[in-house]
């Protein structure tokens, strides 16, 4: 245990804790849009998702705290490296400039905060039917009992929350934008041929993963899915 | 050629409760700059015209004034060694800026490098990473024959690669989190391509990235401007490098004066 945190606290223990966690987010994140995107195929099948994820039990739980854990881990490291980088650089320059670094790379702090904020409204909204709780009661055949197609487009029929939804978009696309070829490199993968193709791949499946959840959002708002009567 | 400069001045040694101290910026109009100059010998004019005047010349750092010593190096503009690519301070010359430009020009930008004076940092913390393992230990003597241990040429080109750092501390000054992991990962890189570097390689890997958190760099965040500044060109392949090296050494390593399970420690 000493030697895990040992690890955890030394520089390139933090980035490779970063970097598995992230791999491991990003994970999730694919596979929770591809779970989603079961909504362009109407009612049922969604409907039929959510319950067998809901009925999944104690494996559901499992893969609950597993993320949540690593999620924390996720957050918790990012604060520490943070914080370390800022006092290393006590006097900023009063001229500042960048040769080759993205916009993206330098803002991971910030769209990552962002992220946290997001997914605890997204998480209030969805999960917890706390800020729409007139959505969220729907009864049906999803999980829980409750309707999840209704609850989502009658949710993402409100402007205001598609476009919260879609705003979101940009900021994960920006955090795997950079994120996805920056765990590559942390985790030692460095190859005069494949560096440059795995920075081609991050920005692409960064820009797939926005695209799909920005599809969603604005699914309701562009007619193509049929809010639940 | 003319040109307005933007320099930082401080007269008393940073300290870890005072990292700025009285520093500030000064601004200089130079009218009689010639485009051949070196950055440096743009500076020397200046200390000319300041010591003419009876004021205190900029302090700053040089030995070499050929690119191979490492003692120079301000961050120009914003990058580290200025403008041009591959290129330390005392080899940038005036003709890479325009008639009336005006320069900023400020010290690398470090807790782990104090500022002593103007442009002038303590670099010793490099120094104190080298001392933690950036070597073999090898009693000294009369010569090995050169060709005894045979080294691939792939092998002796990577290695060489990450040779060619002259320890400036660009790196540091380009980082957004002043981080040092491209010049460990090219002390680490330089020892793993070699067959002799190989024996200590767990030791060092462990040790070089203990120096280096110690000494209060930050943590590297792959933005790459170490590479783009770096003097010597260094690719950041040598930090993957080093992660590499450290995660191998680190899965590897025995509990302090604990029993090994199985087999013979
Ligand atoms: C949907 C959730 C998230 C996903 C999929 C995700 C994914 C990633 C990935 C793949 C990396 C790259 C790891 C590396 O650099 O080696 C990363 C880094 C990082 N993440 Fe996240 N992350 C998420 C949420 C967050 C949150 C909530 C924060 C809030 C503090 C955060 C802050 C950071 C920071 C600061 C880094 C390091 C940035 C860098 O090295 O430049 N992330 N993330
Ligand atoms: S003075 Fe030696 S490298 Fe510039």
């Amino acid at each position: 245990m000493t030697w895990l945190f040992d690890f955890w606290r030394s520089s390139i223990g933090g980035k490779v804790t970063m970097a598995v966690t992230g791999l491991l987010l990003f994970g999730f994140v694919v596979a929770h849009l591809l779970g989603n995107l079961q909504l362009f195929a109407g009612p049922e099948r969604l409907n039929a998702y959510a319950k067998m994820l809901a009925d999944s039990g104690a494996l559901l739980w499992v893969a609950r705290i597993g993320l949540l854990v690593v999620f924390v881990v996720h957050v918790v490291t990012a604060i520490r490296l943070s914080r370390a980088n800022k006092s290393a650089r006590p006097v900023a320059y009063q001229h500042e400039d960048t040769v080759q670094a993205t916009f993206a790379s330098r803002s991971m702090v910030f769209s990552g905060l962002s992220l946290l904020a997001f997914v605890v409204y997204h998480l209030l909204h969805f999960t917890f039917g706390v800020t729409n709780p007139e959505h969220f009661a729907r009864k049906g055949v999803g999980a829980g009992g409750h309707d999840v197609y209704a609850m989502v487009t009658t949710s993402f029929a409100v402007p205001a929350i598609a476009i919260a939804y879609a705003a979101f978009q940009i900021v994960l696309f920006l955090h795997l934008r950079h994120g996805i070829q920056s765990l590559a490199q942390t985790l030692g993968l460095n190859h005069g041929r494949l560096t440059p193709l795995i920075g081609k791949l991050s920005v692409l499946l960064a820009a797939l993963i926005a695209g799909g959840n920005l599809l969603l959002a604005l699914s309701v708002q562009l007619g193509v899915v049929k809010v639940a009567s | 050629m003319k040109v307005v400069l933007h320099i930082w001045r401080q007269t008393k040694r940073s300290t870890e409760q005072d990292h700025k101290q009285d520093g500030r910026m000064v601004r200089y109009e130079l009218a009689d700059v010639s485009p051949d100059m070196s950055f440096l010998e743009m500076l020397d004019v200046l200390n000319e015209h300041l010591i003419g005047r009876g004021e205190e010349p900029v302090a700053f750092d040089h030995d070499c004034r050929e690119g191979i010593c490492g003692s120079c190096g301000v961050v120009i503009d914003g990058v580290p060694h200025g403008p041009e690519r591959g290129t330390t301070t005392c080899q940038l010359h005036m003709r890479s800026f325009q008639d009336g430009a005006e320069i900023w020009i400020e010290p690398w930008r470090a807790a782990a490098f104090p500022v002593v004076r103007d442009l002038v940092v303590d670099r010793s913390a490099f120094d104190r990473i080298v001392q933690a393992g950036a070597y073999i230990s090898v009693n000294t003597g009369a010569p090995q024959d050169a060709n005894a241990i045979p080294v691939p040429k792939a092998d002796a080109d990577r290695a060489f690669d990450a040779a060619t750092c002259i320890g400036c501390g660009a790196c540091v000054a380009a980082c957004k989190n002043a981080s040092a992991m491209l010049f460990v990962g090219a002390k680490v890189s330089h020892f793993a391509h070699l067959p002799q570097g190989r024996v200590e390689r767990e030791r060092r890997a462990r040790n070089l990235v203990a120096a280096m958190d110690a000494e209060g760099f930050g943590n590297c965040t792959n933005q790459y401007e170490c590479e783009a500044v770096c003097p010597k060109e260094i690719p950041v392949r040598v930090i993957a490098e080093m992660n590499r090296e450290y995660l191998r050494a680190k899965v590897i390593e025995q509990p302090a004066g604990g029993k090994q399970i199985g087999g013979h420690g």
